[in-house]
């Protein structure tokens, strides 16, 4: 028996998907998956001076205990499996974030014959980040722009018509 | 000497409430969405083959077994080597080593009956004669 997404809407499942929400966005667990030379730059954004631990993140090695997969980097068609596979052992609700302009579209190596052209290819992407590779002030914003998605999400009201269809 | 029963009865009902309102909680608000891929075995995103519970050749046994012999060895000569010399000067010397010899040749004993059994050569001699066990199986059959 769950509850997911079956209340009607009145204020108190609203406020109740509200602290859901921010509860969620409060502590994004994200995987490290670094492929390329974007990683150094998601080091750096865990770094001490971009610090985006403040907004709540912690970065993890696994995908059972992840909420967020950063993929910072040129996904080759070999890891391309990998990386579907990795997405469906993360549980739900999981969040993409594409980092730079490699994992967003195939960026300089689009043409290459090794290189899938942009992780949306093989799994969903919430937020992409673009920047060849992206400071670490654009990786946090991107973390923001997800945390902004984040608290849109229902999961005790039943969701209307035109917010299943978004 | 008394001990507060109900005190700890109460702390006992929090802590099996609290658990488990919390569970049941997570159960009400939890996404539940089991996949085969998502159940599947977490090898670093490499598809899993095969199971874990594999046969590995029995002679490692044997292997495991030698190795004991010099861990002992290993594992009681090192104490031994440290305080030697404080017995050296206490005039316990030669007592001292006497009894790590006579240590050694009991292990040795070990030692030996395993290189009489073949058990340092990997591949084993098999005898020649058939055993009998394996004509009455055959027979059975």
């Amino acid at each position: 028996m769950s509850l997911i997404n079956s209340m009607p809407e009145m204020v108190v499942t609203t406020k109740a998907d509200q602290f859901l929400n921010w509860t969620r966005k409060s502590s994004v667990w994200w995987m490290l998956f670094g492929l390329a030379c974007c990683a150094i730059e998601m080091m750096q954004t865990q770094g001490p001076r971009a610090d985006v631990d403040r907004f709540g993140t912690a970065p993890r090695a696994a995908p059972r205990q992840s909420d967020l997969m950063i993929v910072a980097g040129t996904l080759t068609l070999k890891m391309a499996l990998r990386t579907k596979i990795l997405y469906e052992q993360m549980p739900e609700p999981r969040y993409v974030i594409s980092m730079g302009s490699c994992a967003s579209c195939g960026g300089l190596f689009q043409l290459a014959y090794s290189v899938c052209d942009g992780v949306d290819k093989v799994i969903p992407v919430d937020v992409y980040v673009p920047g060849c590779p992206p400071r670490p002030e654009a990786l946090t914003e991107g973390i923001l722009k997800l945390q902004e998605k984040m608290m849109q999400e229902k999961w005790l009201v039943r969701p209307t018509s035109e917010t299943a269809a978004a | 000497m008394q001990f507060q029963f109900a005190t700890v009865l109460v702390f006992f009902a929090l802590a099996v409430g609290f658990v488990g309102g919390m569970l049941a909680l997570g159960s009400l608000l939890r996404p539940n969405n089991p996949e085969p891929i998502k159940l599947s075995t977490y090898e670093c995103g490499e598809p899993p083959t095969g199971s874990a519970w594999l046969n590995f050749n029995i002679r490692f046994y044997i292997v495991a077994l030698i190795f004991l012999i010099f861990e002992v060895e290993i594992v009681f000569m090192l104490p031994v080597a440290l305080v030697f010399k404080s017995w050296v000067l206490q005039g316990q010397g030669l007592f001292a080593f006497v009894e790590i010899l006579i240590f050694l040749a009991i292990l040795l004993v070990g030692l030996v009956y395993v290189w009489a059994k073949g058990d340092f050569d990997w591949l084993k001699k098999v005898s020649a004669e058939p055993d009998q066990r394996d004509e009455s199986f055959k027979e059975a059959a």
